[in-house]
């Protein structure tokens, strides 16, 4: 399938993003965030939700279900407002509006991340791509960006790779 | 549903090629509210249908971050109580709509899915590598990707 032609939107200045890593985010896990986490997927796993069960089990307190990471502490002078987590990211802004999430990858170091945790993150940006969109009939900014979460203890305990897609709103 | 708490399988019982249980999902507004709370993502075009249709969409769409956690979930299940989840890798390759209004005929099963690709060991952990994938109820796959688990062997 050949692109449709478009002018292309980034610039030297998000190139030289590349890399760069943004400011730290403190997220935290609580035993209440865990459980709503959890509750959220459908998870029926007791190791979420009762204390006793997940130390029986060998966890500190509640585990983190895969994908969840602490939630951000929130601020409303710096946090963005939909996403909660730092407003404009790790420095990075795409000229478009609009936002999709193109893919997830989490690796585990094999640390446990429990409830009680604070895990401090920073992101850069690691590739920056366009195509068209056939199905939504505009262009779409696609950035992958890398991002390392380390423990209160100065452990790694995962790594994530997030691909996101930014594109005008069609017919504008 | 499925044992709130699974039983445990063993390194030496998984062979490549293997598919493990699936895992079947059926996201409603009201888990996409949830998840909004639970991750903190308010984006408005998962709950709002009118916002999502100004950006272009049909409807609302389920969160490629629960797609995702799902997945996870399938694996956390597979590895068991003493196994763990390594890696969940998933691509967002099409939208998912979300299941509105009371009727069951509204439903939209999302089902999550594994194979065994490969199995190896090092220092003296167990991992298991797999395909998984999200599928939609017409069978088409929606949400591929690729996971690592960690096993205890019988030994």
């Amino acid at each position: 399938m050949a692109d449709k032609e478009f002018e292309s939107v980034i610039t030297d200045e998000m190139r030289a993003l590349i890399g760069v890593k943004g400011p730290e985010t403190i997220s935290e896990l609580t035993t209440t965030s865990v459980r709503m986490f959890a509750r959220s997927v459908g998870y029926v796993d007791p190791v979420f939700y009762d204390e006793a069960a997940a130390t029986e089990r060998g966890f500190r307190s509640l585990p983190a279900p895969p994908g969840y990471l602490g939630t951000p502490i929130f601020n409303p002078a710096e946090s963005d407002a939909t996403f909660g987590g730092r407003r404009g990211g790790g420095g990075f802004r795409s000229p478009y509006p609009l936002v999709l999430n193109g893919g997830t990858d989490i690796e585990y170091t094999g640390e446990q991340i429990c409830a009680g945790d604070t895990l401090t993150s920073s992101t850069a940006l690691a590739s920056l791509n366009e195509r068209w969109s056939g199905a939504l009939g505009v262009p779409m900014l696609i950035q992958v960006s890398e991002t390392t979460y380390t423990n209160q203890d100065g452990k790694v305990v995962a790594y994530s790779r997030g691909t996101g897609i930014s594109y005008p709103a069609p017919g504008s | 549903m499925s044992d709130a708490v699974p039983d445990q399988i063993y390194f030496e019982d998984i062979e490549v090629g293997d598919n493990i249980p699936e895992l079947e999902k059926n996201p409603s507004s009201q888990q996409l509210v949830q998840w909004a709370a639970g991750s903190g993502d308010f984006y408005q075009i998962h709950y709002d249908t009118s916002y999502a249709q100004d950006t272009g969409l049909d409807d609302i769409i389920v969160h490629g971050a629960l797609k995702h956690a799902f997945l996870g979930e399938l694996l956390w299940r597979f590895a068991g109580p003493e196994g763990s989840v390594k890696r969940v890798q998933c691509s967002y390759r099409g939208m998912d709509p979300a299941a509105q209004g009371r009727e069951s005929a509204k439903d939209q099963k999302f089902l999550l899915r594994g194979t065994v690709t490969r199995k190896y060991t090092e220092g003296e952990r167990n991992f298991v590598e797999l395909n998984i994938e999200g599928v939609r109820a017409d069978g088409s796959v929606s949400t591929p990707g690729n996971g690592v688990v960690v096993l205890p062997s019988r030994g």
